[in-house]
């Protein structure tokens, strides 16, 4: 038994829900109490999908117990194929069914229904919402894929993106566009937006591309061995990850790498001299293995950020994410406790997160800007703009998305100049994100400024004096927890139990950088 | 001023047939209630002893992640706790000794039962006791069931105060017991309203924290704000409270004769009622109206959701013109719902359960002018064309009594009003 508040995955079942709502044409059976019926609105709130999941709940209840809850199963499967006339079921149980021992599976083979039937076996005390889809998938795509005879012209597969994605609608455009590029086109796109009879067509592509790892790996693994079809290993998200993914691309099929560039901008805008206050800024990552390793990479390399913590709560992932993170000379997290992670986070103290929906809400509490890079997701994580993380278009979406949740650059200079200024004053926040503008308590006594953090300053293990302490609160907000923490590991490495202004610009002087 | 409504129907609902349905149904479980419920009873502790989805349920109905740590939580079950390697009474002890230590606030601590914690027969009863006698006097350990197996969303909160009746202090004082668990503005109007008719002792169920004195007897009468409260009602008069029949609070009508049949239980001169009310009355009347103008002969269509159904209907074909042309409900209690059946003129289709598909196709062929249900069917009917109210909305909102008859009907006339609002075509 384990305590838990939020969660980042969902039920494994919720994982199968994503894959059959992203399809045409393939009907879910899923043997469940009513209360699971909850998760059509994961689609139709959050994603604002406008049909309702093609999923039917039997809904059983107490009294049905230990009388009729397989008959049950068998009327609703059948009245399912009746209504809706799906090419292909898919059938399995939520965690209460699991528990009855129906067998939906071995119960929907017997009933002779003249489409393909695919029984799935979701352990749900054991595993999670990822697991999930990525199970369905392989399971669908060993029923339902042939080898067949091979497009004339190079042709690929796009691999993973399913319903309530963190935005697979756009980054299938984005790689669409990569690739027709290159002069290949889509074969299939699964599960999102195919039909049963589409994953028949699987075995005609040349090769796969790997989207999502999380959600296609058992897929794409299966076709490699069993219809001779390579898959990508890179995730296009990210310029670097972007040219390395053409390049692989051009690996494969023996075409050139060839990459439209005219509307990149990332690579620009990080250079422009904006940009410089970028430089070094903080950043903890948490979120799913794929989109934190991506992160990382564009953190270091393309925006120039420390990367002070990475995470990730998907322990499928845990062992890249491991090696990751020791390349980048951190220790990685591998929790799905959003309190491990908010200590972590709070233990780091860094000047952005990227996170997902409840890294944003640990931000909140502690007062740290967050940009949203992964799962789980919110209704806002479905704009109406296209708003891709993949391929060019994705790259200026992430160099945007990051830098706005910061003061801006030379909002961040101004601040630093005029930092004691009665108006323009950095308990303001930023000036471009609306709420009232703040203002400055006239100074008072000095010990209460208009921000108190003596609680803070009395956690470390060194004592904080009273005009060190002043000193400290007349660094701009966005940098000063940083600087406590330097100070800090400054003083505790050179043995000193108090902290005096001397030691804080010491401290200032040796990490100058 | 009894004018302005229209008079009772010579023939009610209370015998019409009612259409009972088996199949699939598209509605919440119990745990739901939870969202509502941590908020009303401030020092309580929600523990549902469940599974993955309950977590992942009370996290997708909350909406987003609001709070640092929420008065709610799932200890979710394990492979363990399932194949018997692990005593389940001994691990939810753990899971509750680490909590309290942590949260030293916590005076009333649910143990809420769910789907797979009923299948495998955990003995939540048991551990409350257990825990009970550990924690007292500073923490009471209560369980009830809000697995989706028994309970249909509102059926959570009944559960609850039900598992809270036991436990009250016996008491042969003459008093009103007011039951449901409302927003505090609308708690507190009515407490004011009850205050000013002259009934001196009246206690909220549930009350907003454990210290609150809430007894009960055989001279308390009980009256309730919510129609989803049979189990409660049931375990109330076990107690030998007595049920103070009315039509729900809602809209002026509701208001006004559930606050009069309050009254007479209590001998209390309808003369002095109705000069406190006349003001508030007429308000509510006032602020009906100019949602009425929007809602006024209008065709309404129910999907089961909160039981709330029936009163609602009444409101908003009595109160706001518009015409009922099915009003589903998960269940039907005719002892709790009977004065408001009686008051909904014949002519609607009444269901009780659900078989959505079959409902969807009613639903379609009646093309209403507004359809109220749940979540998971408001966005594919409006892209099929229908003009939807999310139910959901209707029990976390105050509705109830007169300063938000207004309100309760604007809830619904919103959706109208945007439709006729946007005007997305070419100008041409």
């Amino acid at each position: 038994m384990k305590l838990s508040v939020w969660t980042y995955e969902g039920p494994p079942h919720v994982g199968a829900l994503r894959v059959a709502t992203a399809m045409k044409g393939l009907h879910y059976v899923l043997h469940a109490p009513q209360g699971d019926t909850y998760a059509d609105l994961l689609f139709t709130m959050i994603e604002r999908r406008n049909h309702r999941p093609p999923v039917t709940y039997t809904t059983f209840q107490a009294r049905d117990l230990g009388s009729d809850t397989a008959n049950l199963f068998k009327t609703a499967c059948q009245a399912a194929y009746e209504r809706f006339k799906p090419q292909a079921m898919i059938v399995g149980a939520s965690c209460t069914a699991e528990l009855i021992q129906d067998d939906p599976g071995g119960m929907a083979e017997t009933m002779g229904m003249p489409i393909p039937i695919i029984a799935l076996d979701l352990p749900s005390y054991q595993r999670k919402e990822n697991f999930g889809a990525d199970e369905t998938l392989f399971q669908l795509v060993r029923r339902l894929a042939k080898p067949v005879e091979k497009t004339a012209q190079i042709t690929a597969n796009l691999i993973g993106p399913t319903a309530l994605g963190f935005r697979h609608r756009d980054d299938i455009t984005e790689v669409t566009a990569l690739l027709t590029h290159m002069g290949i086109k889509v074969n299939v796109c699964a599960p999102y937006g195919a039909t049963p009879e589409d994953l028949t067509r699987l075995g005609a592509a040349h090769f796969n591309v790997l989207m999502y790892p999380e959600t296609g790996e058992a897929a794409c693994r299966w076709m490699e061995r069993e219809l001779d079809q390579p898959f990508t290993k890179t995730v296009p998200i990210g310029v670097g990850a972007t040219r390395d993914f053409v390049a692989e691309v051009a690996r494969i099929t023996g075409l050139e790498a060839t990459l439209e560039e005219t509307r990149l901008r990332l690579p620009w805008y990080s250079a422009s001299v904006d940009s410089t206050y970028l430089t070094g800024k903080r950043v903890f990552i948490f979120g799913d293995g794929t989109h934190v390793a991506s992160a990382a990479r564009i953190a270091r390399d393309e925006m120039g950020f420390e990367v002070v913590g990475l995470g990730c709560y998907n322990r499928e992932m845990a062992r890249p994410i491991r090696a990751l993170a020791k390349d980048y000379g951190v220790e990685a997290l591998i929790s799905d406790d959003h309190l491990d992670v908010e200590a972590a986070i709070a233990e780091a103290a860094p000047e952005l997160i990227l996170g997902t929906q409840m890294e944003r809400h640990t931000g909140k509490r502690l007062g740290i800007p967050c940009a949203v890079i992964s799962s789980p997701v919110h209704v806002q994580d479905f704009p109406a703009r296209y708003s891709p993380q993949m391929g060019i278009e994705g790259a200026n979406v992430i160099f945007d998305t990051w830098v706005h949740p910061l003061v801006m650059g030379l909002e961040e200079h101004l601040l630093t100049m005029f930092r004691e200024d009665f108006e323009f004053h950095d308990d303001a926040g930023a000036s471009h994100h609306g709420g009232a503008h703040v203002a400055r308590e006239t100074a008072t006594a000095p010990a209460h400024g208009p921000e108190d953090i003596s609680d803070d300053l009395k956690t470390g293990e060194v004592i904080w004096l009273d005009a060190a302490e002043r000193e400290l609160k007349k660094i701009p907000f966005f940098v000063r927890g940083k600087a406590k923490r330097n100070t800090e590991t400054f003083a505790s490495e050179r043995g000193l139990e108090e902290i005096s202004i001397d030691t804080l610009y010491e401290a200032k002087a040796h990490y100058a950088r | 001023m009894t004018a302005h409504t229209p008079p009772p129907p010579a023939m009610g609902c209370r015998n019409a047939p009612v259409l009972k349905e088996r199949g699939q149904h598209e509605v919440f479980c119990g745990l739901t209630g939870i969202i509502w419920l941590h908020r009303k009873m401030q020092d309580a502790f929600f523990l549902v002893v469940g599974s993955r989805t309950c977590a992942h349920l009370l996290q997708s109905a909350a909406g987003v992640m609001i709070f640092a740590e929420p008065r709610f939580g799932t200890a979710i079950l394990e492979e363990g706790d399932l194949a018997g390697l692990a005593d389940a009474q001994e691990e939810l002890e753990r899971e509750v000794d680490r909590l309290l230590a942590r949260r030293s606030d916590i005076r009333q601590l649910f143990l809420v039962g769910s789907c797979p914690s009923e299948v495998i027969k955990l003995d939540l009863s048991r551990a409350a006791e257990r825990l009970s006698a550990k924690y007292a006097p500073r923490v009471r350990v209560l369980n009830y069931s809000g697995s989706g197996i028994e309970t249909t969303f509102t059926e959570g909160e009944d559960a609850c105060l039900a598992a809270m009746v036991p436990a009250l202090p016996a008491s042969d004082e003459r008093q009103l017991m007011m039951v449901g668990a409302l927003p505090d503005v609308a708690e507190d109007q009515a407490l004011d309203l009850l205050a000013q008719i002259g009934i001196d002792k009246v206690s909220v169920l549930p009350a907003r924290n454990a210290d609150t004195e809430v007894s009960v007897g055989p001279n308390t009468s009980f009256a309730l704000t919510q129609a989803f409260l049979g189990g409660t009602h049931a375990a109330l008069e076990r107690r030998g409270a007595r049920h103070i029949p009315a039509p729900f609070p809602f809209g002026e009508e509701g208001t006004t004769a559930w606050l009069r049949a309050v009254a007479r239980d209590f001998g209390i001169d309808q003369a002095r009622v109705d000069a406190v009310i006349d003001a508030p009355r007429a308000r509510a009347r006032k602020a009906v109206a100019k949602a009425a103008e929007t809602l006024s002969g209008k065709s309404l269509f129910f999907f089961p959701d909160s039981q709330m159904e029936i009163p609602l209907a009444r409101f908003l074909t009595r109160e706001c013109g518009m015409r009922a042309v099915e009003v589903g409900a998960p269940y039907i209690h005719k002892t709790l719902v009977g004065p408001d059946l009686e008051l909904l003129a014949e002519g609607p289709v009444i269901s009780e359960g659900q078989d959505v598909e079959m409902q969807l196709d009613r639903c379609r062929a009646a093309q209403p002018d507004l359809t109220v249900c749940g979540l998971g069917l408001a966005n594919p009917l409006e892209a099929e064309g229908l003009c939807t109210k999310w139910a959901i909305e209707l029990v976390f909102t105050p509705v109830h009594f007169y300063e938000q008859a207004g309100d309760l009907a604007s809830l619904f006339a919103r959706p109208l009003r945007r439709h006729d609002l946007l005007k997305l075509e070419a100008a041409e």
